[in-house]
């Protein structure tokens, strides 16, 4: 169990290229951080400096409350799964998770019970007498987990972890890691490149672009109030729509689907002093305009477009819209793409629309767009102008309260409901059950740590 | 299906020639072993009666048992301590910068290609006036300077091999850096280890050079050496089938561990170490 803060955390690689920039984040005891961000922003470099692999240029890595800039990663008591496993081959799948047990000089018997447990917990009971060679992808990833989770190591840190497994295997693995988490109630560190494991596992995400953090904050918060274009484009799929907007003097903007008028106050405040802005909008936001209630419509502006393509997929359905933008626009938006690692092609719109609507290619359409839920960002700087800070803070500090909540749950959740844990064999309830192996796991591990 | 069967037969002939030619003088030795007397004289491959005489002789000998003491003792020893110095060395080289490595190898690669015969004699001198001369040790030496480039070269190839994140993890795992390279490392690597031991036991059990320059007596003659100096049963008699059995006799342990560890060689290294 601990705290991660990191202060400022910077790292410059031999040829002084700063992999990581000014990194500030807190992790709270137990509580699960996801670090997204294009490839190469450094997350990796990140997770492995928090587990001691990669030394910190500057600023403090406390986990704790101490500093431990310059503690070898043995002395900090933190397990990793790594983006390739890195299981040991010449060693059995027991003795694979028994590892940080026998390096602690534990007792045999501690041992054992606790490999044991581990295994049943991650279901690899029939598989600990192979060779990780003969194991699938899966189950190697289980052993990786078991290694990981058999020491009651103070945090988890994972390193894309499903990343080579199939679509099936991962939604599989992703609601175990959660539940494990969960029932564990271990702070963990997730790197990941994927939306869904990003936005379903974590209390926060931290979404970091060439070294810099770009915002931490609950998955809600990222998708409804994004500090920044970047974090606006990369969380969601499909992704966040941006227009031109071009101010008008009537509270209006001028885009290419037509005029919109301006809504919120944060909206309209967000307009002054810009000539030219870009509008964000969330396919979700728009809908077929005969689809949607009269009252509902008047909140938002209806305009009529074009639709190029439709796609059907039963519970939804996604229309998309061509439109023109200048150059320069154009220019920005495929830089932004590319910045985002994606290969969209924006000088069109995304809308989702309701599966039963009539909408078809090649027709023209009224199409309703909730103008409350647009975004307006600085085209020079990328700053979101209409993110409402309470509103966001709001949005996690519910999923703060969620997570307490959980956690509270999954500890309590008695024996019979949790077939697979840890207290089984001691008998009494799993709380109890946990701490004591916590404390005396920490007990021996300093003995050996004296010892050696 | 024609030409893959006449392929394989090629294979098959070419095969028997080769080993023909590799093996007719192994079993002519072999053949020469078991002539008693003057058989050898006998003017046909084999001999006219099978018989243990020259073993009888070669292992009544004080000269070939001690010899042969000698040459296991020393043999196994510097192959020891090759090893487990060409482990360290060899890490080192696979996953450390440090200044002067380039050096180190080319150094360690112009030790492989120096003629032994041209350090014979100074060592001869050198040896005798430091009191190295005709003792173990005096021989051990040289038998390390000569075997460890070579050890070296093979294992850090098989240690570059071996994934950085086998020993990050077993540090994170909490192993000290002692602790990772030898529960992980060095058993990863061990196909390695026997390869380069097996390499550098036979360069030392064969070694002549040293052994005749080097020695004067029984204290330290090992049995490559040991051989120019047998005479048959009498004075007189030429010692050709004596030492044709003392030959198989040190053929023996050579095939045993080929044998033996052939499977280990052969073994896979890092397989299912990462996803896959
Ligand atoms: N050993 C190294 N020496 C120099 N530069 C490095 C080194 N390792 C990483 N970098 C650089 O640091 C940056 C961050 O790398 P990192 O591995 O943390 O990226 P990442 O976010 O994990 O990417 P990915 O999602 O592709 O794994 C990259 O630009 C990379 O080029
Ligand atoms: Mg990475």
């Amino acid at each position: 169990m601990a705290a991660i803060e990191m202060k400022h955390i910077i790292k410059k690689y031999g040829d002084g290229f700063p992999a990581v920039n000014d990194v500030s984040i807190d992790i709270a005891d137990g509580e699960f951080v996801i670090l997204v961000g294009p490839s190469g922003c450094g997350k990796s470099t990140l997770l492995r400096m928090i587990v001691g692999l990669e030394d910190i240029t500057d600023g403090d890595m406390i986990i704790n409350g101490q500093r431990v800039n310059e503690k070898a990663p043995r002395d900090r008591n933190l397990s990793m799964v790594f983006q390739n496993y890195a299981l040991y081959p010449h060693l059995t799948v027991y003795e694979n998770i028994a590892f940080p047990l026998r390096l602690s000089k534990t007792p045999d018997a501690d041992i054992d019970k606790r490999v044991r447990e581990a295994s049943t917990l991650l279901e690899l009971d029939d598989h600990l007498e192979r060779k990780p060679a003969n194991l699938s992808g899966g189950q190697r990833q289980r052993v990786a987990m078991g290694r990981a989770i058999v020491r009651q190591a103070d945090a988890f840190l994972f390193d894309e972890p499903l990343s080579n497994l199939d679509a099936k295997l991962r939604g599989q693995m992703r609601t175990e890691i959660s539940r494990l988490q969960r029932r564990l109630g271990i702070t963990t560190v997730y790197v990941t490149h994927d939306q869904t494991e990003a936005m379903t596992l974590g209390d926060r995400v931290a979404v970091m672009k060439k070294g810099i953090l770009q915002q931490i904050a609950s998955p809600r918060e990222l998708y409804e109030q994004p500090v920044n274009l970047f974090v606006a484009g990369f969380i969601g799929s499909p992704p966040m729509n941006f227009l031109p907007a071009e101010v008008r003097g009537d509270g209006k903007l001028q885009t290419p689907l037509g005029p919109i008028a301006l809504t919120t106050d944060l909206q309209r405040q967000a307009v002054q002093g810009h000539d030219v802005l870009l509008m964000g909008v969330r396919p979700e936001a728009f809908e077929d305009a005969k689809l949607v209630d009269p009252d509902k419509r008047d909140k938002g502006d209806v305009f009529n477009a074009q639709v190029d393509v439709t796609e059907w997929l039963g519970n939804e359905q996604y229309a998309y819209i061509p439109f023109e933008a200048s150059a320069e626009i154009r220019d920005q938006l495929r830089d932004l793409s590319r910045e985002l690692d994606s290969d969209q092609l924006r000088t069109q719109l995304i809308i989702a629309i309701d599966s039963t609507s009539r909408i078809r290619a090649g027709r023209t359409a009224d199409i309703w767009v909730d103008t409350r839920r647009m975004h307006l960002f600085d085209p020079k700087t990328g700053v979101n102008l209409t993110r409402d800070e309470q509103a966001g803070a709001r949005l996690t500090a519910e999923v703060e309260e969620e997570r307490r909540e959980e956690m509270e749950e999954a500890r309590n959740m008695p024996l019979g409901e949790a077939p697979d844990v840890q207290g089984s064999s001691s008998g009494d309830g799993s709380v109890g059950a946990r701490d004591g192996a916590g404390s005396r796991s920490s007990g021996t591990q300093e003995a050996g740590s004296r010892r050696v | 299906m024609n030409t893959s069967r006449k392929g394989q037969v090629g294979w098959i002939i070419g095969a028997i020639l080769i080993m023909f030619y590799a093996l007719l003088p192994v079993a002519w030795i072999l053949s020469l072993s078991f002539k008693a007397g003057d058989d050898i004289n006998n003017q046909k491959f084999w001999p006219t009666n099978w018989s243990f005489e020259n073993y009888d002789i070669v292992f009544s000998s004080d000269l070939f048992t001690t010899a042969l003491r000698n040459s296991v003792g020393i043999s196994l020893i510097a192959t020891f301590i090759s090893v487990v110095l060409a482990m360290l060395a060899a890490y080192a080289v696979a996953r450390l910068e440090f200044p002067g490595k380039s050096l180190i190898l080319g150094v360690a690669l112009a030790i492989t290609v120096f003629p032994i015969i041209a350090i014979a004699t100074p060592l001869f001198n050198l040896w005798r006036t430091i009191g190295l001369y005709d003792t173990w040790l005096g021989l051990i030496i040289p038998y390390l300077s000569f075997s460890l480039p070579l050890s070296i070269y093979v294992l850090s190839a098989f240690f570059r091999e071996i994934p950085w994140e086998m020993e990050q993890a077993a540090q994170v795992d909490g192993a000290t850096a002692w602790q990772a390279f030898r529960k992980v490392i060095v058993p990863l690597a061990a196909p390695g280890v026997f390869t380069a031991a097996i390499l550098t036991f036979f360069a030392i059990w064969n070694d002549f050079i040293f052994g005749i320059t080097l020695t004067s007596s029984e204290a330290a003659r090992p049995v490559p050496a040991a051989l120019a100096f047998f005479s048959g049963a009498s004075q007189f008699a030429q010692p050709t089938a004596p030492i044709a059995a003392a030959s198989v006799v040190v053929t023996i342990p050579v095939i045993i561990l080929v044998l033996a560890f052939q499977q280990k060689i052969v073994a896979g290294l890092t397989n299912g170490a990462v996803k896959g």
